[in-house]
């Protein structure tokens, strides 16, 4: 029996790059704190996961040439712009403690995601090695 | 790989607080410097900071098409338009024919605010791209223990 490493490591992959991808986006909204009109964006982890379990628009094929692997669910759709507790005068809706604290918050998600990915990886070094 | 576009961005932040912190060096140097005419005046300058615009023809980096990474740029450096301070003292070597010397129109508290604010603001992206590097540096030990 083969083993898939698609089964194998579940979500984790997934979440650790969702991670990366945050990290991304909030480090730019903490980039542009001092940047006129600038509007803070974010992804939230529900969305992405519900994106990635099941594309929104199903996809028929009624043709055997037909490929359905090529349309992946698209996470750019899924950015939104953060509503702020208290609007600044330039337009600009970064609120830099808060992102500080997302941010520091995601890289602890990021640490769970990778130690989980690591106990998995870790596991089936012992299942192959046969310990 | 995002995490690595986090150093960009962190890294473009720097930069532009960086020039933030020399344009309020340069004011606090010359809030003092008088001149004998208004064109003469040093002016306060001020930077302008703007989201960095992406080439809309580059292909986007991941597959989740558009690239969240942009970072932030120096558009320029502005001239502030605000009156200049005017000082009757014609014993000074720089007075212009009616005993008039001109002073820059440096705000030294708002220069002394502006410089705090960008240094911390300067801090901050430091502190993004330490945890990006540690998060980076786990990411190349996975799988090794």
């Amino acid at each position: 029996m083969a083993i898939s490493f698609d089964s194998a490591l579940g979500i984790h992959d997934e979440a650790l790059l969702f991670r990366a991808r945050r990290a991304e986006v909030l480090s730019n909204n903490i980039a542009n704190a001092d940047t006129p009109n600038y509007k803070a964006r974010d992804i939230e982890f529900a969305a992405a996961l519900e994106s990635a379990s099941q594309p929104r628009m199903k996809q028929v094929a009624t043709s055997s040439s037909h490929n359905t692997e090529l349309l992946s669910p698209d996470l750019a759709a899924d950015m939104m712009f953060r509503i702020p507790n208290q609007a600044s005068v330039d337009g600009n809706t970064v609120e830099l403690q808060q992102e500080m604290a997302r941010y520091t918050e995601n890289a602890m998600d990021y640490q769970a995601s990778f130690q989980f990915l690591d106990k998995k990886i870790s596991g089936l070094k012992s299942a192959i090695k046969g310990e | 790989m995002s995490l690595s576009n986090v150093f960009n961005i962190a890294g473009s932040a720097m930069n532009a607080q960086t020039i933030r912190l020399n344009t309020t060096a340069s004011n606090l140097a010359n809030a003092e410097s008088v001149s004998s005419s208004v064109d003469e005046t040093y002016r306060s300058r001020k930077p302008v900071f703007a989201v960095q615009q992406l080439d809309p023809l580059a292909e986007p980096e991941n597959e989740f098409g558009q690239a969240a990474g942009q970072g932030v740029q120096v558009l320029g450096i502005v001239e502030s338009d605000a009156e200049l301070r005017q000082e009757y003292n014609p014993a000074h070597p720089m007075a212009d024919e009616q005993g008039y010397i001109y002073y820059p129109n440096v705000n030294v508290v708002e220069e002394m605010a502006d410089m705090i604010s960008a240094s911390r603001s300067f801090q901050i992206n430091t502190e993004i791209m330490n945890t990006a590097k540690q998060m980076l540096q786990q990411t190349l030990r996975l799988g090794q223990q």
